[in-house]
């Protein structure tokens, strides 16, 4: 309460944010969702440099190496077939990031419209779009991705299309949630007194007034997706050998896990290290962008 | 110890209460409040008037030790008997004296209560928490008798209510319950009834002052509302900008200003009927309902009139009323009941008729608005809106009417697109609409639109937050008006604007329907605002119209009871000070600080 009366007191500078966008939204980052970017960065960086240069050939096995541990030649040694950790990690990166975009943009393109859908139309098609999320969100999404990675073959293709569908209805439940505030608002109403077709009021109201919830969703997301793909390529549902895969480097290891330890730590730690930055990045962004705990800071 | 025995003893400076010595609160760079003395003695009623913005809230605040930790203050706050510096208090003395010496009574009652809570356990929270009673037979007895003291109905049911089952009014009093439980020495108010209809806020503001005479408590009373302030206090204080720019008597202040800001403020809240509702009086039929045989209304309405496109004309010399409403009923209704928005609603309205629509909340009136608009159905009756019957239109025709009748909305905050430009915003009711015009000429008439209420066209790339809210509304009258329409319809356009912005906006209103010769319905809750801009009057109850009429007849005579109430209620300055015993006199006022 008396926060409100004090922001309300205080001027422009409390209720009446400018909307965040761009460079000073970098500034309005928390030191977490700084260091989240700064990670998410880095694993980007890796993935461009490995196009063109990795310390090996991430597929050249040198049998005479093989699974030796921390050397000036191999920084975080070799696998069982002698090919380059280091080198196989960083071209992992690529798979990673292209799963979690992917699958993230097929979540977004599918989900986003028809939660706005869902929140702007009442009634029957908001009936059948929330039933049909809730039912989804029932099954786990790793059920989902075997049943499609069973059903379509496993491939990195599979696996991402699996976990963009499963995502999906997080987005949609989002979107709805953002539409049934921005529904409410008077500006909505100004637009239909002007008579603008239903389109263009998603279009042009609805859709830059979520983008914002719809951003977070996507860094959160992010990191579920990668986790996801590690798991299904443990499993042997995602990315087929021989193309380097964080989840498949946990899977090969495991076999040797008391000689060579390393084979699992090493991309162990890069998924986690993954999926901690998109998450602080996520919670980084909410605080900045969400209306719901913007100003409370 | 009595009211008037404080007074009296009010003389000596040493009875103080309150004294507040350079407080003053910083934000960062920016200082909220530059520093400020205030002492307040035993009894005293003490007005605190500003805009949002100037500092009040926080100056209340600081008395109570509840500033936001992100503020820095400084100066000192002394509390007779209990401690020199409420302002660097530790928390746990702070926690001693909230609710039994100083207590506060917030504005939105709603969010000042716990949803969850029980009324009763809430009252009875404040007086086990400084175990002023000592067994729960007692509490209970004094919580019933406290409930009663605000005459809250049916006291014993009312403990087990809990907050959404009770109204706002009743909200409120179970604030001033609690704020009272303990007998305080000073009682803060913060706006106490700013968001309470009129008829309910005249019950609560009769109940505190009751209370504080007969308890001899000192009050510091927040409001923007200087009749309401009038009332209430004896002596008063206006603050600007974080700074004190006139304090004094009420009587003083109020009667003879002497800072420039108070006499704004005082000729801001003083709205006086307008010119075109005198012309208007003057040349127009008396009644509504026998409107048929009143000729044409055009004809007399002076240069205006003949600017009037072709379209309007003709209707009016066909002697159609613009608007026709009758028998128009809106029912909501859900699983568990029906509720009636609107019964049995007749009205029309002629071309150049400038209505106002007044009731409290809940009356229906916003409801009608949106039915004329296009933007709500009736559920049964008929409304024909400029030929088109609003109920069975066709998309196309709809679309027609929208572009000849165009609604300005109460808040200036949510009903500018955030994320649009201002261009874009205004521009919007152009697009996509008969005759399209091209991006070229929409740019023109956005332009044209925003500089006629006064926002210069430079400014057309910005965001709506980058304006102030006076600056929104015009904005978004600048939208209402880019398609040129017949009619304006606006919903309580003023209310979330300070008074002295209220007036600039009031005023372009009334300047743009006279010079546009627009047909206005405005809907609000503050009587003196349509009286300021309407000349016939259209009073709501319940989703019921209970009393239409010319302006002066319907302010002068009303016939109805509802109306006679609404009219009594409505706070109005002159009445309270011609009614204040002049007390005191001018040797009462402090010096300057």
């Amino acid at each position: 309460m008396s926060g409100t009366n004090a922001a309300a007191a205080g001027g422009p500078a409390g209720p009446d944010r400018p909307p965040a966008r761009g460079v000073g939204l970098l500034r309005m980052l928390p030191v977490t969702g700084k260091i989240g970017l700064v990670v998410v960065a880095g694993i980007v960086v890796v993935a461009l440099v490995s196009l063109v240069w990795t310390p090996y050939d991430p597929l050249q096995a040198v049998p005479e190496d093989r699974l030796s541990g921390s050397t000036l030649q191999h920084p975080l040694g070799t696998d069982r077939y002698g090919r380059d950790v280091l080198s196989i990690l960083m071209a992992g990166a690529q798979i990673t990031l292209l799963v979690g975009c992917v699958a993230v943009a097929i979540a977004a393109v599918v989900g986003t419209p028809l939660g706005i859908l869902a929140g702007m139309r009442r009634g029957w098609a908001e009936e059948l779009i929330t039933r049909g999320a809730d039912m989804m969100l029932a099954f786990p999404a790793l059920l989902l991705a075997i049943m499609a990675g069973a059903v379509m073959g496993a491939s990195t293709w599979s696996a991402m299309i699996a976990i963009g569908l499963a995502a999906g209805p997080g987005f949609a439940r989002v979107a709805r949630a953002g539409t049934l505030r921005v529904m409410s608002s008077d500006f909505i109403l100004a637009a239909r007194g002007a008579s603008q077709p239903e389109t263009r009021i998603a279009r042009r109201h609805v859709l830059p007034n979520i983008f914002d919830l719809v951003v977070i969703q996507a860094s959160v997301t992010f990191a579920l997706a990668i986790l996801a793909e590690a798991a299904l390529s443990f499993l042997g549902l995602g990315t087929p050998p021989p193309e380097p895969s964080w989840g498949r480097m946990l899977q090969g290891g495991q076999d040797y896990l008391a000689v060579a330890p390393h084979l699992t730590v090493w991309p162990g730690l890069a998924i986690a290290l993954a999926v901690l930055g998109f998450n602080l990045l996520g919670d980084g962004l909410r605080d900045v962008l969400d209306p719901k705990t913007r100003g409370r800071r | 110890m009595t009211a008037t025995q404080a007074r009296s003893a009010g003389a000596s400076r040493d009875d103080a209460l309150v004294t507040v010595t350079g407080l003053r609160v910083d934000a960062g760079p920016d200082r909220l409040v530059h520093p400020l003395d205030l002492t307040i003695r035993a009894g005293e009623r003490v007005g605190l008037i500003g805009e949002s913005g100037s500092g009040k809230t926080l100056t209340a605040l600081s008395l109570i030790g509840l500033l936001p930790d992100e503020l820095r203050h400084g100066g000192t706050v002394a509390l007779r008997d209990s401690s020199d510096d409420l302002l660097n208090a530790p928390e746990r003395e702070l926690c001693g004296l909230r609710g039994r010496r100083i207590s506060m009574v917030f504005q939105e009652p709603m969010t000042a209560l716990n949803p969850l809570m029980q009324v009763g356990k809430q009252v009875s929270e404040v007086l086990t928490q400084h175990r002023t009673l000592p067994n729960r037979r007692e509490v209970r007895e004094r919580v019933l008798g406290l409930l009663e003291s605000v005459r809250l109905p049916d006291p014993e049911r009312l403990l087990r209510a809990y907050p959404h089952q009770l109204s706002g009014g009743q909200r409120q009093r179970i604030m001033l319950a609690m704020a009272f439980a303990n007998d305080p020495d000073l009682l803060i108010c913060d706006e106490p009834t700013t968001a309470l209809d009129v008829t309910v806020q005249r019950q609560v503001l009769d109940l505190l002052d009751e209370a504080v005479r007969s308890r001899g408590t000192s009050l510091l009373f927040v409001s923007h509302d200087l009749a309401v302030v009038a009332r209430t206090c004896d002596r008063v204080l206006v603050m600007q900008h974080g700074r004190v720019v006139e304090s004094g008597s009420v009587t003083d202040v109020l009667t003879a200003p002497r800072h420039d800001y108070t006499k704004q403020l005082l000729a801001a809240s003083r709205l006086e009927p307008t010119a075109g509702g005198a012309r208007r009086g003057a040349g127009s039929p008396p009644e509504t309902g026998s409107g048929a045989g009143a000729g044409a209304p055009t004809g007399s309405e002076g240069p205006a009139g003949t600017e009037r496109p072709a379209g309007a004309a003709e209707l009016s010399e066909a002697a159609e009323p613009l608007i026709r409403v009758s028998g128009l009923h809106r029912t909501h209704r859900s699983r568990r009941r029906t509720v009636h928005a609107l019964k049995n609603v007749d009205l029309q309205v002629r071309a150049g008729d400038r209505i106002g629509i007044v009731g409290e909340s809940g009356s229906g009136k916003t409801t009608l608005l949106k039915i004329l608009a296009g933007l709500d159905r009736p559920t049964s009756g008929s409304v024909s809106v400029c030929g088109v019957d609003v109920a069975r239109a066709s998309k196309r025709s709809m679309r027609r009417l929208r572009e000849q009748l165009q609604t300005v909305f109460q808040d200036p905050m949510g009903s500018l697109d955030p994320r649009m430009t201002v261009r874009e915003i205004v521009e919007e009711p152009l697009i996509g609409h008969s005759g399209a015009r091209s991006g070229r000429e929409r740019r023109e008439l956005t332009a044209r639109s925003l500089e006629s209420v006064g926002i210069p066209a430079s400014a057309a790339e910005r965001y709506p937050h980058q304006f102030s809210g006076g600056q929104r509304q015009r904005i978004s009258i600048a939208r209402a008006l880019v398609t040129d329409p017949d009619v304006l319809v606006a919903d309580e356009p003023v209310s979330a604007l300070d008074v002295s912005v209220q007036a600039q906006v009031l005023a372009l209103l009334n300047r743009l329907v006279d010079e546009r010769g627009l047909t206005l319905l405005m809907v609000s809750h503050d009587l003196a605002v349509v009286r300021h801009l309407c000349d016939r009057i259209v009073v709501m109850r319940h989703g019921e119209v209970v009393e239409a009429g010319p302006a002066e007849r319907v302010y002068g005579a009303p016939e109805d009871d509802y109306t006679r109430a609404l009219l009594e209620a409505t706070p109005s300055l002159d009445r309270v000070l011609a009614e204040k015993p002049s007390r005191g006199g001018t040797g009462d006022r402090p010096p300057q600080p």
